[in-house]
């Protein structure tokens, strides 16, 4: 992304790379005549005065650095985040009777739907495994990597309102979704352990690998990648609003470009690079690994997902913090 | 005394029109035809001399570091600076879109400055909107947990004042329902509860005051002034200037953006009504006076106040006859319409102490030519001494015809001879002198 484009509502044009305010290194007010300076005009002219830096607690400026983070901040906010979770998931679940069963019947019904049209008819191979649990193990794992990016890439949209009132560290919100999918997450993972031990009790030739251990780096891994990427869209969307419309169906088509509904190991050479591009493939191989026995414990996949979520959630973080500060000029 | 806030050369600046509902593809395209060093395809015609503006001011950036405002944008703030001590309890007032409510914007985080700095001592808690982050599935002990967290304390800090805010707030009954069985007055009751419960060392308050009844008002305020008592400071905005009166002992003007005065709060409320009067006569006058609504067939243009051997008059004693002359111009046909005329008074505080329409004595007037005066004669003139802003309108049939949204004017009474006695009366700020006799009875009537 060219500069400073888009970021900055105080500039006249917009969208010029090279006419951007200011680099983002300088640090200071952009009027950097220092303290102690009589104000230029109105009546209350004495002089400001002097003192010394570390005197303040805080200090508001117009741009500070990409770097400055505040996530102290967040850490002390954090009764906040579990509060917001609190909230979303007592909202959530004082809405409807069926509440929390949706959480259960939508993977089912996609898992058959899935069954019928990949398994049955397009008869895509299952490496083996008992279709349900191929494509059930899949949903739940891709379910939850997909409700943090679309919920997290609304963040600045949907909390405008409340942003415009009181300052909190935004990134509070996002945080509080990622933790709060865990719960359905939680659910969705029962139930495929309740058709795991089905098939299990029924001799099927399935069994948890070492790699079970992985497990909770995969959920971590999902949960910052789906924040990373998601900030890094809510970011963008204050400004350009078309960028929602790419979410929706983008994540629809990421998931064909991930291993859910067919094996890596099926896929030809000449599109297999489209799935190891992707970070999410090894999360779900991985996933399956650990679970089903299938195929094997790819290291350096899972080390190339890793770096990319970690380039991904720290890019979102900076380019999240560089817009909580003037997005609601521009919202 | 410590400095708590300093506010150096603060800046905001807006831009009009759609901003954030912009497209990829447009600014894409912007892009593009910079690359190829052709001309932005989006810009309007005309704009091309601001284009130029900006690569010159690229280049040479004008010293202040500001870029020259394009012309679609305004500076909501500009230069504004002044500091505030531990304990000083600070009235912020201006007309609206002066800049208040962006001043604390820029305060509470947010939003950024555009130039200038903040610096602050200590922890800011700011009350905005009353009510913020109350979702309305989650009783009221819930909301007042997650209100509280929005509002930045702790689950410990807000553990130990559970009860005080549950009743200060006077639902104690319905803490457990959710929120959205409330009634309006007691969403704003427990919202405020919880702020008020605050505690933080810099307390920053925007007209929340405007919402609930007069108890609770009263109630507010009474804990303002608490917190206020406890060494705390306070920013407070609003634009009920007897609250600003009761509450602040220091006031600050904003005016279009500008810091324009700074002191003590009753000078910085005069000088606010005067800015509020004189807004009519910088504008040309009454007569070019664009604030006002009716069908306009008649127009007033002038205001002043007479005696009745005809000088003008700047003050009015009190007890003296009066005329007050309101010159007008008749645009369209009058002829035909019965034109009722009033003149309002109301106290420097703002609230509206007395009107008087033409028709409350059976005048209405008809036939008027094309230009005239009315004029209005007071007896016995009876406001107490102190400063008055002077309201107009004119209906006809029920319908208004020229209704001047903005004060025409302002007089300045002063203790007179009211009571025919010699005794001036009153002359601390009250309302009205009234007549009357003293006597004694014996006790039992």
């Amino acid at each position: 992304m060219p500069g400073d484009v888009g970021f900055c509502p105080m500039t006249a044009d917009p969208a010029s790379p090279s006419g951007a305010v200011s680099s983002p290194t300088p640090r200071g007010a952009t009027n950097a005549s220092g303290l102690g300076k009589a104000a230029s005009s109105g009546p209350p002219t004495a002089a400001l005065r002097r003192l010394p830096a570390d005197y303040w607690s805080l200090v508001i400026r117009p741009k500070t650095g990409w770097f400055d983070l505040h996530l102290g901040d967040l850490w002390r906010y954090r009764d906040l985040v579990m509060l917001f979770v609190r909230r979303d998931f007592v909202s959530q679940y004082k809405q409807t009777i069926l509440g929390p069963l949706w959480f259960i019947i939508q993977p089912l019904l996609t898992t058959l739907t899935f069954t019928v049209i990949f398994g049955n008819i397009a008869q895509l191979s299952t490496d083996g495994l008992p279709k349900i649990l191929f494509y059930l193990s899949g949903i739940t794992a891709w379910s939850y990597f997909a409700d943090c990016l679309t919920k997290t890439s609304e963040t600045f949209n949907a909390n405008a309102s409340i942003f415009g009132k009181v300052y909190f560290p935004r990134l509070a919100v996002p945080v509080s979704i990622v933790i709060s999918n865990l719960i359905r997450f939680g659910i969705q993972l029962g139930v495929f352990l309740g058709f795991y031990s089905y098939f299990l009790v029924r001799g099927t030739a399935i069994h948890p690998t070492q790699a079970l251990w992985l497990m909770p780096l995969l959920v971590l891994l999902m949960a910052a990648l789906g924040l990373g990427s998601g900030i890094i869209v809510s970011s963008l969307t204050t400004r350009y609003r078309d960028l929602r419309f790419l979410v929706q169906f983008g994540v629809q088509l990421l998931m064909y470009s991930t291993p859910v509904v067919y094996p890596l190991a099926k896929v030809p050479d000449h599109y297999r690079w489209i799935m190891v591009v992707n970070p999410m493939t090894s999360i779900i191989e991985t996933f399956r690994h650990a679970l089903l026995g299938t195929g094997v414990l790819d290291w350096r996949q899972l080390g190339y997902t890793g770096a990319a979520t970690a380039v991904l959630l720290g890019a979102g973080v900076l380019l999240f913090n560089h817009v909580e500060k003037t997005f609601m000029d521009t919202v | 005394m410590s400095v708590v806030i300093q506010v150096d050369r603060l800046s905001k600046q807006y831009r009009f029109g759609t901003v954030g509902g912009k497209r990829l593809v447009d600014d894409v395209n912007r892009w593009w035809a910079r690359l190829r060093g052709k001309e932005d395809p989006l810009a309007k015609i005309g704009s091309e001399v601001n284009g130029h503006k900006q690569a010159d001011s690229h280049a040479n950036p004008p010293a202040s570091g500001l870029r020259p405002p394009a012309s679609d944008s305004f500076w909501a703030l500009k230069d504004v600076s002044f500091e505030v001590k531990q304990g000083e309890v600070l009235g912020i007032i201006g007309r609206n879109g002066a800049g208040k409510s962006t001043l604390l914007k820029i305060l509470s985080r947010v939003t950024a400055p555009t130039a200038g700095e903040v610096r602050v001592k200590g922890r800011i808690a700011s009350l905005l909107e009353v009510g913020t982050g109350f979702n309305p599935e989650l009783t009221g002990r819930e909301n007042i947990f997650l209100n509280g967290a929005v509002l930045g304390m702790t689950k410990a800090e807000i553990r130990s004042r559970f009860d005080e805010i549950v009743s200060f707030s006077e639902v104690e009954q319905f803490i457990d329902t959710p929120v959205k069985r409330y009634s309006s007055g007691m969403t704003v009751r427990l919202a405020f509860a919880v702020a008020a419960h605050l505690e933080p060392e810099i307390l920053i308050v925007d007209e929340v005051l405007a919402v609930g009844d007069i108890e609770f008002q009263k109630k507010c305020l009474g804990k303002m002034k608490a917190v206020a008592g406890q060494g705390r400071t306070v920013l407070f905005v609003s634009h009920n200037m007897a609250a600003v009166l009761g509450l602040c002992p220091k006031g600050a003007l904003l005016v279009a953006g500008r810091l324009e005065m700074l002191g003590e709060s009753s000078a910085v409320v005069d000088s606010y009504l005067k800015h509020n009067a004189a807004a009519v006569e910088g504008n040309g006058g009454l007569a070019q006076a664009a604030n006002r609504s009716g069908d306009g067939r008649l127009r007033l243009t002038s205001f002043h106040v007479e005696s009745t051997d005809g000088t003008r008059l700047t003050t009015i004693l009190n007890g003296m006859d009066v005329v007050m002359a309101l010159g007008f111009e008749c645009r369209a046909d009058c002829a035909s319409a019965a034109m009722d005329v009033g003149i309002s008074f109301a106290s420097d505080q703002g609230s509206l102490l007395t009107v008087f329409y033409s028709s409350y004595v059976n005048q209405l007037f008809r036939n008027l030519s094309t230009g005239g005066q009315f004029r209005c004669v007071i007896r016995r003139f009876a406001l107490a001494p102190g400063t008055y802003t002077v309201g107009a309108k004119i209906t006809a049939s029920g319908r208004d015809v020229d209704y001047p949204r903005d004060p025409i004017g302002q007089i300045t009474v002063e203790a007179g001879n009211f009571y025919g006695t010699g005794s001036r009366g009153f002359e601390g700020r009250s309302g009205f002198l009234i007549e009357g006799e003293w006597s004694v009875a014996p006790a039992g009537n």
